[in-house]
């Protein structure tokens, strides 16, 4: 039985981590891109309590603690500008908020 | 108890002020006549009093005694001035009077004629709504006039002289709702103000020569040494030519002379009262006064007396003539007071001062009653002037017939009235200098007083009556506020003459002239303009009075054969017989309609050409051209702006937007690019970590 060491938890953080920027950079979507950046997030949290548990330190929990909850408010804002933008052009896709092209 | 002499004209004023302006619309008519009638007798009494105990002074008998002088504080300290006749003086003027015999002459006939006028203006003007703005501007006439009678300078009598001025024009436009009434009250304001610009140029004269304008001081310095006075100044006349010149047109303003007349009869819009006080006994002498005050100066200035004895004769026979046309009772007492101050101004300049004081004085008398008398008559017909309506007025008004007999006697000269005596002396004293033409001029003057005057009592009281039923319904004498003034004015009529019966009258055996003796001290030292004896001899002196009388009987004569006999009629047949003479005489020689259209009319072109000048240079070319100028400038700056200034502005946003394209390709606006760049960027700095951890 293969014991569940550090280095496995970095290797789910790091594909955690690229299926989420792969999300953020590919998708159209600002929903999916949205849930991909939580994805991005959480692969940060679990690298935090990897190591906090790694050193049986408790204050890498803590920071992931603190990190769930601005995901929360980001995910809030984010949300709610969506459906601001949504109101406005009558879709979610990313290509048609080009604003602020140059 | 002449230490009270500056309290006399405050009394006046104080009249003045408490009906004018403390108790004014608060107290009733009965309050406002005592008030106003109670400060002129106050003045009177005090008057009286002072120069009671002024002639009884002892010092008044010292050889070098010039007169009672009194200083009550310094009004003007001016500072230093340079003068021609002491260098640099400090120059003072104070606010003093002064008490000689020639002022208490005038102070008695201004309180005494003035007092009675008041009585008589209470009756008057009783059914007024002004009455109480009648009495304050009337007290304060009296306050001002006894300024300018007892003033001890120049600039004090000056202070009065427009004083009296203001009052004048405030009563000749009394009745001020009317249109015509305002319109003289101005046309005598702006005649008198071209007088008292000389008088002011004549006291600025004596100032820069003499350095100071106190009587005490000027005329002895003068008369002690006349060099100064006699070297030459403006115009080719002497110092003293040229101040006694700038002195006497302001005379000729105030008194009405020729040129300056035309104001006086138009002054008759005013209260008949306001006439007999200030238009015929007191302000319009003013100028005689003046005169005689100045009489050093006018004896070193012999061109110029002979100047105003010509302008005073030639008015008293311009006046007199008209007065023979005028159907307006007033207007016919107006000339005659011109040709009266002619009179006045004829014996001044021929250097009879004492008999142009006397003639004033007497004049004072008989006309305040003739305007008095006329005043009751036009009170009597309801406002009605026109002497061709009146007639047969003697059966209504029995005290007014009688006392307007007696002036009327007393202004043509009959023996024992009070003109005989001062015009009589007048005359001979012209005779007496030799100045046979002025004789001849003022001896026809008397004849066309006697005519004319006894031409308006014929008209309005003998006859039959002309007015209307209603008028003649209405016909009353006045009550005895206005009557008993005519009685008292008409005893001073007769006797006012009395102090000065002349020497040849008594065929030199008595010397009863108290009048000249009284002003000897400071009119009786006067040299004769002409050389030889100011009185002719006694053989010729009664030939002149006989003649004179003569004269004054051939006048009431014709006037006796024309309006007497035939009233109305009578006048209207010689003017049919005469319609040239006639025209010219009832418009008064166009005097009016030639004044119009030279100085009025001349003033208002130059000044509707200063308005044109104003609208068209100043407000046209200097104004509206620096606008054009300022827009045109403006224009050029705006364009400057716009294409230079702005231009550099905008190719520098030009300049920077073309370069940046460059830039600008790297905002495209997707967010997937931004966030590739990112990662591009994290992807970078740990390649970087690696990189020098190896190395």
């Amino acid at each position: 039985m293969l014991a569940v060491t550090t280095q496995h938890y970095l290797i789910l953080s790091f594909l955690l981590f690229a299926i989420g920027l792969s999300g953020i950079l590919l998708r159209k979507n600002m929903i999916t891109v949205l849930m991909s950046i939580e994805l991005v997030l959480n692969s940060v949290n679990i690298n935090l309590i990897a190591f906090s548990y790694q050193w049986s330190n408790l204050t890498g929990q803590i920071f992931s603690i603190f990190t769930i909850t601005v995901a929360a408010g980001e995910a809030a804002v984010g949300l709610g500008i969506l459906i601001a933008f949504f109101r406005l052009r009558d879709t979610t896709s990313l290509e048609r908020a080009s604003e602020l092209k140059g | 108890m002449k230490e009270l002499l500056w309290t006399i004209p405050l009394f006046p004023f104080l009249g003045a002020l408490l009906n004018g302006v403390l108790l004014r619309g608060r107290i009733g008519k009965k309050a406002v006549t005592a008030i106003a009638c109670g400060s002129v007798l106050a003045a009177m009494v005090t008057g009286a009093l002072v120069i009671g105990s002024y002639l009884a002074s002892a010092e008044r008998r010292l050889p070098a005694h010039y007169g009672f002088d009194q200083e009550v504080y310094t009004w003007i300290p001016a500072g230093l001035l340079t003068t021609a006749a002491k260098g640099i003086v400090d120059f003072k003027v104070a606010m003093g009077f002064f008490l000689d015999p020639l002022a208490c002459v005038m102070l008695f006939v201004v309180t005494f004629v003035g007092f009675w006028i008041h009585v008589y203006s209470a009756g008057y003007m009783a059914h007024d709504d002004g009455y109480q703005r009648y009495f304050t501007y009337l007290n304060l006439f009296m306050g001002a006039m006894l300024m300018l009678v007892l003033g001890n300078n120049y600039l004090v009598m000056f202070v009065g002289w427009e004083g009296v001025g203001l009052c004048s024009y405030l009563l000749i436009g009394f009745y001020y709702k009317e249109e015509f009434p305002p319109y003289a009250g101005r046309k005598a304001f702006i005649v008198n103000r071209i007088g008292d610009f000389a008088f002011l140029v004549g006291l600025f004269a004596l100032v820069a020569n003499f350095g100071t304008l106190k009587f005490s001081a000027l005329f002895p310095a003068i008369a002690a040494d006349p060099a100064l006075a006699l070297t030459p100044y403006h115009f080719h006349l002497t110092v003293a030519g040229f101040a006694a010149l700038c002195l006497f047109i302001g005379a000729m303003g105030k008194s009405a002379q020729i040129p300056l007349y035309v104001w006086l009869p138009d002054a008759m819009a005013g209260p008949t009262p306001v006439s007999a006080l200030i238009h015929a006994a007191t302000m319009v002498t003013a100028g005689v006064y003046m005169v005689a005050r100045s009489n050093v100066l006018y004896q070193l200035a012999p061109g110029v007396s002979v100047f105003i004895a010509v302008i005073g004769c030639a008015t008293a026979l311009f006046a007199g003539t008209i007065g023979l046309a005028q159907t307006d009772i007033k207007k016919v007492l107006a000339y005659s007071t011109v040709s009266q101050l002619g009179y006045m101004f004829l014996a001044a300049g021929v250097g009879a001062y004492t008999a142009a004081v006397f003639h004033l004085v007497t004049h004072a008398f008989f006309k305040a009653l003739l305007f008095l008398g006329s005043g009751s008559v036009i009170h009597a017909m309801g406002g009605e002037q026109d002497m061709r309506k009146m007639g047969g007025l003697r059966k209504y008004l029995p005290t007014t017939y009688w006392t307007f007999v007696v002036g009327a006697l007393a202004i043509s000269g009959i023996p024992g009235f009070a003109g005989f005596f001062s015009k009589d002396q007048i005359l001979s004293s012209v005779a007496g200098r030799g100045l046979w033409t002025l004789y001849v001029v003022g001896l026809l003057t008397a004849g066309l007083t006697a005519c004319y005057m006894f031409r308006a009592v014929f008209l309005t009281f003998h006859g039959d009556f002309r007015g209307t039923e209603e008028q003649r319904h209405h016909l009353h004498e006045s009550p005895p506020v206005m009557t008993l003034p005519l009685q008292v004015l008409a005893v001073g009529a007769v006797v006012a003459g009395w102090v000065g019966i002349p020497a040849a009258l008594t065929f030199e055996r008595f010397d009863l002239n108290v009048f000249e003796h009284f002003l000897d001290p400071i009119l009786g030292k006067v040299k004769g303009l002409v050389p030889g004896a100011p009185h002719v001899g006694l053989g010729v002196e009664l030939l002149l009075i006989g003649l004179s009388v003569g004269v004054a009987a051939a006048g009431f004569g014709i006037a006796w054969s024309v309006y007497g006999k035939r009233g109305l009629a009578g006048g209207e047949a010689w003017a049919r017989r005469l319609p040239a003479v006639q025209r010219v005489l009832v418009n008064k020689y166009y005097v009016d309609e030639l004044y119009d259209a030279t100085v009025v009319r001349g003033f208002w072109a130059t000044a509707r050409g200063l308005f044109r000048f104003d609208s068209s240079f100043i407000d046209g070319a200097l104004v509206n051209g620096a606008r054009n100028l300022t827009v045109a400038v403006s224009l050029v700056s705006g364009v400057f702006d716009k294409y230079v200034v702005d231009g550099l502005v905008n190719l520098v946003g030009w300049v920077l937007g073309r370069f940046s394209f460059l830039f600008r390709r790297l905002q495209t606006g997707y967010v997937s690019n931004y966030a590739l760049v990112l990662a591009l960027g994290m992807f970078a700095l740990v390649c970087f970590y690696f990189l020098f951890q190896r190395g």
